[in-house]
């Protein structure tokens, strides 16, 4: 199947007073239809500002962004209408996504007033549809005269979703949708978010800090850091087998609830050391100065991506090193 | 169990707003023995840190009103308190670690003047450092936490630090003068995943090395379950749930605790559940009975109509639910 976004040696970078910033290096994957891929990394591994770059929300530094084949890495002034009705974001604050001073109703209404060309002035048609979306995420239809304080953060965040799927689009990106929320509620979201995705045969691009639940939701995972895409795996052989020592020193750091999800870890690899800055990246591969497997080559020279099983990809000198 | 350390029993707490109060805390019974590593865990708005807050005497007063109940710290009701035995309290007795260390930093001062106000305001009471200057009582604060060059640190502005140094300066704040009983609210949450266990780590080293006892207060199972031995689970302002941390995690007994481990995303996969239904309940008017009973599968008609107490079903766990009653008898 034709992927419906394919993104190829993606690169942005920010210049600020103390230099350039990296925030984004050279990053590539791909999302069929109806998968979902996994986005991971710490705060500061630009995992938003590929999502942002995807949306448009800024102009990619380098690289390219095929939408269903066709070039998007432009800005988001120079997209067409029918390019931005197919490419949604649900934020991770909906608390600050939500216009305060606008009823759901309103806030569910101008997307489909934007985009749906044939009968955008019909109001009662438009007020079906609301009723439909406000139905699909589960919400009463009373809620379409409230306002989004009087709303839970759930809540609030299947508003955000349900103004994301009004257009009707093919695929979604979620950045962080629910880490602001508490696990009860985070369950719920995440069960209709693949209901959906199961009816329609969306494409999410899912960025995430949680490893634990891009476990369940995920087909693919990647892990980013520094701006570098540094493994990216199908999920299940991404937990069974994780490579890279940076995806084994996060999964190790994950705190669990059973007995059962401790034997998966790789060893309790001690986590140390901090997120670079972005401004002074260390020479060679990113990582090596929190590496406990480091090799001699690592601060020299950047690794390569590395396929080690069909669809595994890792960029560490440890394991292409040996199969060269 | 051993001697007490803190105490509270049966703290109700309710907020004044606009046309009634807000019954935050409903008769919440918490022990904290010496040296021991106890979990309050529950989710956002149940109350946790507003029992804390009641503890270090730190909760505003108004609008918090504390309506009933008792808080022992070794042995002394720190309710009744006058002002300058709560002031000893916290330079000896307590401290408390907040979620986000950058708003618990003055961005104004460098960490060393904030660590020294501290540690000459406790000075006067502590013998064991009275030969040591204020400059060397905050280096070894700062080594204590793990912070690499401590002298340079000294001169930094907290914005100069990333979020998980700024954490471990707040710990180093914490611990500068040793205590008894050290509240980490949340310490981790703000954090990546391998700070955060950083963190956790450090927390568990000196709670040893110092023979603290530790209160840590989360809303994550995961951490829970690595960092404590004994946990109490709450909901909407009571106690559900008091047992090891062993037990709790191979035996969740209350349905609250059931349906929220449930929630938790596994990494042995496994899919997702669909949540808990319903939503925490208002303030305002909080549910007759049992707060979890609307949103209860196994409710009945004794739920809807008195608190269920903690029932006894082995000798390290209590579930406050009527399904356990037999139990007791």
């Amino acid at each position: 199947m034709n992927p419906v976004l394919e993104v190829k040696n993606l690169k942005k970078y920010f210049s600020t007073s103390k230099g350039v910033v990296r925030a984004v290096n050279d990053v590539s994957f791909s999302i069929a239809p109806g998968e979902t891929l996994g986005l991971v990394g710490e705060s500061g591994s630009g995992k938003s500002t590929v999502a942002y770059t995807v949306m448009g929300l800024y102009q990619p530094s380098g690289g390219h962004i095929l939408f269903q084949g066709q070039d998007i890495a432009i800005s988001h002034q120079k997209r067409k209408r029918v390019l931005k009705k197919e490419l949604q974001i649900v934020f991770q604050d909906p608390g600050s996504s939500l216009n305060p001073r606008q009823t759901i109703e309103k806030i569910l209404t101008l997307p489909l007033r934007l985009h749906t060309m044939d009968d955008n002035k019909n109001i009662k048609k438009i007020a079906e549809k609301v009723q439909n979306i406000l139905s699909l995420v589960e919400l009463p239809v009373e809620y379409m005269e409230k306002y989004p304080r009087s709303l839970g953060g759930g809540e609030k965040q299947m508003v955000a979703i349900a103004r994301a799927l009004a257009t009707n689009p093919s695929l979604i990106v979620l950045d962080e949708p629910t880490s602001a929320l508490d696990v009860s509620i985070q369950a719920k979201i995440i069960h209709k978010l693949i209901e959906i995705q199961q009816e329609k045969n969306l494409g999410y691009l899912f960025i995430t800090h949680d490893l634990s639940l891009m476990r369940n939701i995920a087909h693919r995972v990647a892990i980013m850091y520094l701006g570098r895409i540094v493994e990216m795996a199908p999920a299940q052989q991404f937990f069974e087998t994780p490579y890279h020592p940076y995806t084994r020193m996060l999964i190790s750091s994950i705190p669990v609830v059973s007995s059962e999800e401790e034997k998966l870890k790789p060893g309790k690899i001690p986590s140390i050391g901090e997120i670079p800055s972005p401004v002074n990246l260390p020479p060679g591969c990113v990582f090596h100065p929190r590496c406990t497997n480091r090799l001699p080559i690592c601060d020299k020279e950047e690794p390569k991506d590395f396929e080690i099983k069909t669809g595994h990809w890792v960029k560490c000198h440890l394991w292409s090193s040996n199969n060269n | 169990m051993s001697q007490l350390i803190l105490d509270i029993k049966n703290l109700t707490v309710h907020f004044r707003v606009y046309g009634g109060y807000l019954k935050v805390l409903n008769e919440v019974n918490l022990a904290v023995a010496r040296g021991e590593k106890v979990g309050l865990v529950g989710e956002t708005g149940c109350g946790k840190t507003t029992t804390m807050k009641s503890v270090m005497g730190i909760l505003p007063q108004p609008p918090g009103k504390i309506v009933q109940g008792k808080i022992f710290f070794q042995g002394k009701n720190t309710l009744i308190m006058k002002k300058s035995e709560i002031e000893k309290m916290r330079q000896t007795g307590i401290s408390m670690i907040f979620q986000d260390p950058t708003a618990a930093l003055n961005p104004v001062f460098t960490v060393g003047q904030q660590l020294y106000d501290v540690v000459r305001h406790s000075q006067s009471t502590d013998e064991s450092h009275s030969r040591l200057s204020t400059q060397e009582v905050s280096i070894r604060a700062l080594q204590d936490v793990s912070l690499p060059d401590p002298k340079r640190i000294l001169e930094n502005y907290p914005l100069q630090l990333s979020g998980g140094m700024r954490q471990r300066v707040c710990i180093a704040l914490a611990i500068a003068r040793s205590k008894q009983l050290l509240i980490a609210d949340e310490p981790g949450t703000s954090l990546d995943v391998t700070i955060q266990d950083q963190i956790l780590r450090l927390l568990n080293r000196i709670a040893v090395e110092k023979q603290m006892a530790i209160i840590l207060i989360s809303h994550s199972l995961g951490v829970i379950r690595e960092w404590t031995n004994r946990v109490y689970v709450m909901y909407a302002g009571s106690i559900v749930e008091e047992s090891t941390t062993e037990e709790l995690f191979s035996n969740p007994l209350h349905p609250y605790t059931r349906a929220l481990m449930d929630c938790v995303p596994r990494l042995t996969g496994g899919g997702t559940s669909e949540g808990i239904p319903g939503r925490i309940p208002d303030y305002f008017n909080p549910p007759s009975g049992c707060r979890f009973h609307p949103r209860c599968p196994q409710a009945f008609l004794l739920c809807y109509e008195k608190k269920p107490p903690l029932y006894r079903t082995n000798d390290v766990h209590q579930v406050a639910c009527y399904l356990y009653q037999e139990a007791n008898q």
